[in-house]
């Protein structure tokens, strides 16, 4: 018997009047990003100027258009082909690899010590173990430039904080619930802290805005304070929660 | 149109919350940028039209009032919105319509009367570089505004215009609406989303039956609705995109609808997304207004929002 129709994928599902989500998978996997990523460039070219914004995530794709230009059946139609003839493309799906430099430090990192307690690790270990694993970026959110990257090795997989902090600074390398992230702006935040990075995450002057996209691989390489103060980094401390 | 500004307003008092906002900023949100612009995007349209503006004109939005502001040049201005007290010179002013400021005359707004959210439109436009193609205030992204970085309107400030902002608008430019009651019950419409059926018979029944009150937790991100406690088979989703309007449902049953400045992406089940036109409108509800959640096909919704525009440019 074939599965309940409901549960066949990929499908279109309405998103209001300007939007489709294109749910492709049920789970988080890196390979999914073999598939978004061609999606994505097929939209660009399928909808040319009736397209609004694409927002991709883990599993899914929300394809918005504009309602003036093109009616929700017509977007449909269109997608529906796409989805059709859609084949995976691991070769530029692979994304850009980029470095993030990071002072892991109790004075930026305030939770290394709990993540360690946590891990059953020492805070070496700790280091060792983020800066050890490549990671791929899943979504943006949250915030210009946040990216929520994955996926973290399961002993580093600690949940966020029953508290968020009012003020995360900028640059702040953190993990929550088997994901890692490094916050661009000052924002509150519940996640981990781990370290500091001194890339600018995102920055509204440069070409393309945000240092990360959906689908690059990330690395954090540790670096000491005099490198991360070299590079412009900020070293003030953030207080640690129990 | 020419390219050079002046300075139209001097800030005396900015209110609690005063930001300059058009149609919004669109292309980025795969970056995480949100969509900022008008809340009310019924009244900041109509604010535009009734000084001669094409759509997507920067005008101010006033939240609760408490603005006050001195024209420095001769200026042609529209309120339209939330009716907020707005004085000329201490004399009640009426909105929905165009006036002609005379420098030195000073422009307020006191305290809701009806509605939350004033617009103040200048003929041609405020003026503000764009940032990521819009002037969308943003305060928590730290983007738009006046000056770029997502700052509120500030005691001090002076606002720059085109130098059309003493244009009188042609003749027969716009005839204003009869100014909606935003006090009176709204009448949302919702098209359902994907996981409607996850959700109990019984909760459905009382989503779309059921009086809802707009809760304190109310702002350009989202509002709050209290009512009923909703039950849905799923607790939470794998993050994903969420569009203006979205009605998200989390674990404790009661709604939020995503306005303007929500955040990308989410991932609590949503009952389906708020129309446009029902977006502006919820963005006039006062904390404690009753609202009720209709039902409507995506077709009548289209309709409906393709003849708002054709209306307002």
């Amino acid at each position: 018997m074939s599965a309940p129709l409901a549960a066949r994928l990929p499908r279109l599902e309405p998103a209001g009047l300007d939007g489709w989500m294109v749910r492709l998978f049920e789970r988080i996997d890196e390979d999914n990003l073999a598939w978004i990523t061609p999606l994505i460039r097929h939209c660009e070219a399928a909808f040319g100027d009736a397209l609004v914004d694409l927002v991709p995530s883990y599993t899914t794709l929300l394809v918005v258009f504009d309602p003036l230009r093109l009616s929700p059946e017509t977007a449909r139609h269109r997608l529906q082909a796409l989805l059709a003839a859609l084949t995976p493309d691991v070769q530029t799906a692979t994304g850009e690899l980029r470095e993030l430099p990071t002072w892991y430090d109790a004075r930026v990192g305030p939770d290394l010590e709990r993540v360690a307690r946590h891990a059953g690790m020492s805070v070496d270990d700790v280091i060792a173990c983020h800066a050890g694993t490549d990671y791929r970026v899943f979504a943006l959110g949250f915030a210009p430039g946040f990216a929520f990257m994955g996926l973290l090795d399961e002993r580093l997989a600690v949940p966020r904080l029953a508290t968020p902090r009012p003020r995360v600074p900028a640059g702040s390398v953190a993990i929550a619930g088997g994901q890692t992230a490094a916050y661009p702006m000052v924002t509150p935040g519940g996640w981990n802290l781990l370290g500091r990075t001194a890339a600018r995450l995102f920055d509204r002057d440069r070409e393309g805005l945000s240092l990360l996209r959906v689908g690059d691989r990330v690395r954090f390489v540790p670096v000491d304070r005099a490198t991360f103060e070299r590079q412009g980094g900020d070293t003030t401390a953030v207080e640690a929660r129990a | 149109m020419s390219n050079y500004t002046v300075i139209g307003f001097r800030v005396n008092r900015a209110g609690p919350l005063t930001l300059l906002q058009d149609a919004g900023r669109y292309g980025v949100r795969h970056l995480g940028v949100t969509q900022g612009g008008a809340a009310d995007l019924h009244g900041w349209a109509w604010a535009n039209r009734l000084v001669g503006n094409a759509w997507g004109a920067p005008a101010l939005e006033v939240t609760v009032g408490g603005l006050e502001l001195i024209a420095e040049r001769e200026l042609v201005v529209a309120v339209a919105g939330a009716d907020l007290s707005a004085t000329l010179d201490g004399e009640p002013c009426a909105g929905w319509r165009a006036l002609s400021l005379k420098a030195g005359q000073r422009l307020a707004f006191a305290a809701p009367v009806n509605g939350l959210r004033a617009y103040l439109a200048v003929a041609g436009g405020f003026a503000a570089t764009p940032v990521l193609g819009s002037v969308a205030c943003v305060v928590r992204e730290q983007l738009g505004g006046f000056d770029g970085r997502g700052s509120k309107l500030a005691e001090g400030d002076r606002l720059a215009v085109t130098a059309e902002a003493g244009r009188w608008p042609a003749a027969g430019a716009a005839s204003a609406p009869q100014p909606p009651d935003y006090a009176a019950p709204a009448e949302l419409a919702l098209l359902p989303g994907a996981q409607i059926g996850e959700f109990s018979g019984h909760s459905l029944y009382q989503a779309f039956n059921a009086d809802w009150q707009v809760d304190t937790r109310a702002d350009r991100m989202g509002v709050r609705l209290t009512g009923p406690r909703l039950s849905c088979r799923i607790g939470s989703l794998i993050s994903e995109g969420i569009g203006l309007g979205a009605v998200q449902v989390p674990p404790d049953g009661q709604p939020i609808a995503l306005l303007n400045d929500r955040q990308t992406i989410g991932g609590y089940p949503r009952l389906g997304a708020l129309t446009p036109l029902a977006c502006a409108r919820l963005a006039q509800c006062q904390p404690g207004q009753t609202v009720r959640l209709t039902a409507v096909a995506a077709e009548r919704a289209l309709a409906d929002y393709r003849r708002f525009r054709a209306a307002l440019g």
